[in-house]
């Protein structure tokens, strides 16, 4: 299973251009529902004015600082959801980040190069799919049961389904699927077709529900990143104050603060809020 | 003045969630963000404001007495143990504010629940509270007061 391509082993029933074409369907069903979600949700438009605004309150910034910012935000906020306050769920989020997309690129090499007859696939490719769809489960399947804000803040049980779990379970439910069609077809079982149609519908489902999911999260949430890097470095902070620095005499000195002249710089826990844990 | 969120700011921690005493802010079943369900119920106590990690929650002026155009907005820095608010007037004014969180000396102010022993069969059949008579100090010659203590009112902020 680890070593095989299960998609030059399906080939045998389906052909490879019937596998192509699926694959290329649901790219442009990714494209197409991604347009649909900015252009309904006017989420572009929302973003440049943001902008504006905050070009406006503030001072100019030139633009290698702007160019800076933005390596900066794909190297902490893309690269390692630098966003997550907490660190459960920045692992998670992590692990199924890289999981989706070892398994997608994984996928692709695989149905578009190696699923002809006499064709011989790297083992690698079914080695990263196979790793990409387990990362996904492990970090899907954590976040799902516990660290999910339905259930460790708002005492839900974790089988309420509501809208916002459309993304994440179809996610889950097309890793989940994919290995365990993998698995049945590696030792010829007669289920395997069964898990196949299942993997089959929670792709479908996954790529075709964009503009009903959160699919497009990853698409946005870079751009409200940057914005928010962007209103700190030119002074606006969208209206926030700025961070008190004790170490500061204007800020050590000030009337107000002198119940605090000899305390520590870093408080510690004595005043840290409790986590939201507590159902 | 009800709070709002930025959904783009917000990452769904669930800490405004847990703070709202008025159990209204809730997750949204379509993104899995915060949003306050009931603004008329707001009593503009700012706990999610200060909570907020993201800084995601925002306060809405109603329009007859906080004109569009202004802010106020609060940054609650538990490791510097400050609190700092930055509030901009209509016609440009800004006021900065920064202030401890609490006068108490750090990490006194804790009521160790745990080292207490359990309430009596006594005490759980009593109208007071689990350790109400100690931590008023009714146990201790009466109730006290400021008139008991021979304390009283003091016009004005003493410090």
């Amino acid at each position: 299973m680890f070593t095989s391509n299960p998609f030059a082993e399906l080939s045998v029933s389906i052909p490879p251009i019937v596998m192509q074409t699926y694959l290329t369907v649901m790219i442009f069903l990714v494209l197409g529902g991604t347009l649909f979600d900015v252009i309904h949700k006017g989420s572009a438009k929302y973003f440049f004015t943001n902008f504006r605004k905050s070009r406006d309150q503030g001072s100019q910034v030139n633009f290698s600082t702007k160019a800076s910012l933005a390596v900066q935000t794909i190297a902490s906020d893309v690269l390692t959801s630098s966003e997550f306050c907490s660190l459960k769920r920045r692992i998670a989020h992590l692990l199924g980040m890289y999981g989706f997309v070892f398994n997608v690129v994984a996928t692709f090499m695989m149905v578009m190069f190696y699923t002809a007859p006499n064709s011989i696939t790297p083992a690698i490719w079914p080695q990263i799919w196979c790793i990409g769809a387990l990362m996904v489960c492990v970090g899907g399947f954590w976040f799902w049961f516990f660290i999910r804000v339905d259930v460790s803040a708002e005492g839900l049980s974790p089988f309420r389904l509501v809208r916002a779990d459309l993304f994440i379970l179809s996610l889950l439910a097309n890793s989940t699927f994919a290995l365990i069609w993998a698995y049945a077809q590696s030792i010829s079982s007669s289920w395997a077709m069964l898990f196949l149609g299942f993997y089959l519908i929670a792709t479908t489902v996954l790529f075709g529900s964009v503009p009903w999911s959160k699919f497009s999260h990853m698409f946005f949430k870079p751009a409200a990143a940057f914005e928010k890097k962007l209103s700190v470095e030119n002074g606006s902070r969208n209206n926030l104050p700025k961070p008190a620095d004790r170490s500061n005499a204007e800020d050590r000195d000030r009337h107000s603060m002198v119940l605090l002249k000899d305390a520590p710089l870093n408080m510690g826990l004595g005043i840290k809020r409790e986590k939201p844990n507590h159902y | 003045m009800p709070t709002f969120v930025y959904m783009t700011r917000c990452d769904g921690c669930g800490h405004c969630v847990d703070i709202c005493p008025s159990d209204i802010m809730h997750i949204d079943k379509t993104y899995r963000r915060a949003y306050n369900i009931e603004p008329d119920m707001c009593w503009e106590c700012y706990s999610c404001v200060k909570a907020c990690p993201q800084n995601a929650i925002d306060v809405r002026g109603y329009a007859d007495f906080a004109p569009l155009g202004h802010s106020v907005r609060v940054d609650r820095d538990e490791d510097k143990g400050t609190i700092a608010w930055r509030v901009k007037f209509r016609n440009g004014t800004e006021k900065n504010f920064l202030s401890p969180i609490t006068t108490k000396p750090w990490g006194t102010a804790i009521p160790q629940l745990a080292d207490e022993p359990e309430p009596s069969q006594e005490m759980r059949e009593s109208q007071l509270l689990f350790n109400e008579p100690k931590y008023i100090r009714f146990d201790d010659e009466g109730l006290h007061t400021l008139k008991s203590n021979k304390l009283a009112f003091k016009e004005g902020v003493c410090y």
